[in-house]
């Protein structure tokens, strides 16, 4: 590879990274802002933050977010998992293929046709809009997502271990919990993971399918700007990016430290 | 005793009227769909047998060992272990262990719960476990290993934790799905000797999937030789190379040189075969065949002689070119092609370091055999 570090590639990789961070960090530093007006800086301050946290409409919206994101990722995982399974195991049942495109389907849905056939749902049946209405909407537009993920892992799932499993006196579903599902628990995992990443920060459908009681975070924050941006939003905005970037620079770390360890594991056995 | 091959064997319950088979299958059919891997296929295995099924790949051999595993039914006939019928016995409950080709080692579990796994599914006392697995690692020799897991372990090393996990539970039988076929070649030979062993000690009845047929001759008792879902031939390993039932057995184990032809006059197991081009072969292992018959003799490299002259009093003797010569180090194998353009191989030991009259490519020479050394194949 050509290492020299020649004018236009300095460039290009400046004006690269400004695009994509610039505004992150212009957020993160005027939510340091002492100024109560977002755009003009008026010397560093830590009190948004504090004020953030009296802030109970936002604090709730937090807590409401929270408790959705939890629990639509779990069920969510559950039944894309179940999903998964069903799709890489029985391959020869009468409409599979309808039934792995109506799985994956809602990845390609815009979010605005999910949202809105999801409110008619829920008017048609009659279901008061609110934290239960959020929660299925979400393990609607989740599921898939993990189906994906974990139906990608079981493609490569060795059989043989389940029948190993069976032939060794494990009857079914003992082979399942033992061996099946410790197998493929870093990928649900990661299912769980992205499910949760994409419930909290939904805006859209949560916009059409949630009620009084039930505002999540985005929402609040979308309807507060447009009241104007207070350094208050910024000072959110930047605990969730902080709370994001923490967690995925552990998983990658932990990652890549299971695979240098599994690599020289590998390296000292071949040596005897 | 005169015998076939250079083996006496003591240990032969097929020769035995009164011997009880162990494993049957009975007109045994397993469809795919359209595709019939198995078709019509009986067999009979002994208690303590090690026996060997060697087929080139997709021959039906592996569906074979599924089927006595309980991982597929059959479409039509039975399957019998000690006078049992299998049908219907799922896998977990069948007194059998299968050594899968691929090992299937599970890799969350550390090498003493793998081998632990099936023992703790029957409910063994925990000392009893600890006890049993502390006996397995020592039979593979593994002990300083048991708290590694899979991916921490070399090839061979997997090998022998996938067949101490396999026997741990003293099953009935034990099935080996090409046992050997992802270690390199002297990995392998060790490993075929210890299998031998362990067979011997642990006195267990083994059925091994193999298409490597120097694997199936080294360990097994007896061979199948299974082509299109259908057996060939079961018999010994000599007797599958020195009385090979057809042209496909004698082609398909080992290397053979044909001539096809017709009996010109046979009595009482001896004939002389006219192999045309004036080539006259005197034989006295023509069995049963009938005047006019058209046969196949066929006859191993190692018994056919080479000479640049034509010994005095040979019976078989066939004059022709040398035209390719391969020397191995411990043997050298000679390609003389006859006058009608046939082909004949034949291989020499080198018992000793020198040679008095070597042969040359493009020389003449002289093929020669005796009259009992090559058979007559009706089929």
């Amino acid at each position: 590879m050509n290492a020299t570090w020649s004018r236009f590639n300095i460039t290009s990789i400046v004006l690269g990274f400004a695009f994509l961070y610039l505004p992150i960090v212009l957020l993160v530093v005027f939510s340091f802002n002492e100024s109560k007006l977002v755009t003009v800086w008026g010397g560093f301050s830590t009190k948004w933050y504090v004020s953030l946290f009296h802030n109970q409409g936002l604090m709730d919206a937090t807590w409401v977010t929270a408790r959705v994101a939890v629990i639509s990722a779990t069920v969510a995982t559950v039944l894309g998992t179940l999903a998964a399974l069903t799709l890489t195991r029985y391959t020869r049942f009468k409409g599979r293929t309808l039934f792995s495109g109506m799985v994956f389907a809602p990845l390609v849905m815009p979010e605005v046709i999910t949202g809105l056939s999801l409110l008619l749902l829920f008017v048609a049946v009659g279901l008061d809009r609110g934290f239960l209405t959020v929660t299925l909407a979400h393990i609607t537009l989740t599921m898939c997502f993990v189906a994906v993920v974990v139906q990608s892992r079981l493609i490569t799932f060795d059989r043989s271990l389940e029948e190993a499993a069976m032939d060794l006196g494990a009857p079914p579903v003992k082979t399942f919990f033992q061996i099946t599902l410790p197998v493929i628990m870093p990928a649900i995992v990661s299912g769980w993971m992205l499910a949760f990443t994409l419930s909290l920060d939904d805006l859209v459908i949560a916009s059409f399918t949630s009620g009084p009681g039930a505002t999540t975070l985005p929402m609040k924050i979308y309807s507060q700007v447009r009241l104007g941006v207070t350094p208050e939003i910024n000072a959110a905005c930047t605990i969730l990016i902080a709370v994001v970037a923490v967690g995925v620079i552990i998983a990658s770390l932990a990652n890549k430290r299971r695979e240098f360890q599994r690599q020289r594991d590998e390296q000292a056995a071949q040596r005897g | 005793m005169k015998s076939l091959g250079s083996i006496r064997r003591d240990f032969a319950p097929w020769n035995d009227p009164n011997a009880k088979p162990y494993i049957q299958f009975d007109k045994v059919t397993k469809k795919f769909g359209d595709f019939t891997a198995v078709n019509n296929l009986s067999l009979t295995i002994f208690e303590r047998e090690f026996f060997a099924l060697l087929g080139a790949s997709g021959c039906g051999k592996s569906t074979l060992l599924r089927m006595l595993a309980g991982f597929e039914e059959p479409t039509a006939g039975r399957i019998l272990l000690d006078g049992q019928d299998l049908r219907g016995i799922p896998p977990y409950r069948r007194p059998v262990n299968m050594m899968f080709q691929s090992y299937a080692l599970f890799p969350h579990m550390t090498v003493d719960n793998n081998i632990a796994f099936g023992l703790k599914q029957d409910g063994m006392p925990k000392p009893d476990i600890a006890a049993r697995v502390g006996e397995m690692l020592k039979l593979v020799k593994l002990e300083q290993f048991a708290k590694r897991k899979p991916h921490q372990l070399s090839g061979g090393q997997r090998q022998r934790v996938a067949l101490a996990r396999s026997v741990a539970k003293r099953p009935k039988v034990l099935l080996l799905d090409e046992p050997l076929g992802a270690l390199d070649k002297k990995l392998r030979e060790e490993t075929q000797f210890e299998l031998m062993d362990l067979q011997q000690s642990l006195g267990l009845t083994f059925v091994v999937v193999t298409h490597d047929q120097e694997e199936a001759m080294t360990m097994a008792d007896r061979i199948a030789i299974i082509d299109k879902g259908e057996v060939m031939q079961v018999a010994t390993p000599a007797e599958v190379y020195e009385a090979p039932g057809s042209r496909f057995v004698a082609g398909f184990v080992g290397n053979v040189n044909m001539f096809e032809g017709k009996i010109a006059h046979g009595e009482a197991g001896a004939a002389s075969i006219d192999a045309g081009n004036g080539i006259t072969i005197r034989t006295e292992n023509a069995g049963d065949a009938a005047t006019g018959a058209a046969v196949a003799f066929a006859i191993r490299p190692e018994k056919i002689r080479i000479s640049s002259t034509r010994p005095a009093g040979a019976v078989n003797a066939i004059e022709g070119e040398v035209y390719d010569i391969a020397y191995l180090g411990d043997m050298t194998v000679y390609h003389v092609r006859l006058d009608d353009g046939q082909v004949v191989r034949a291989s020499t030991m080198n018992a000793a370091r020198i040679t008095e009259d070597p042969l040359s490519w493009n020389d003449r020479a002289w093929v020669s055999f005796r009259p009992d050394a090559g058979v007559v194949l009706t089929r």
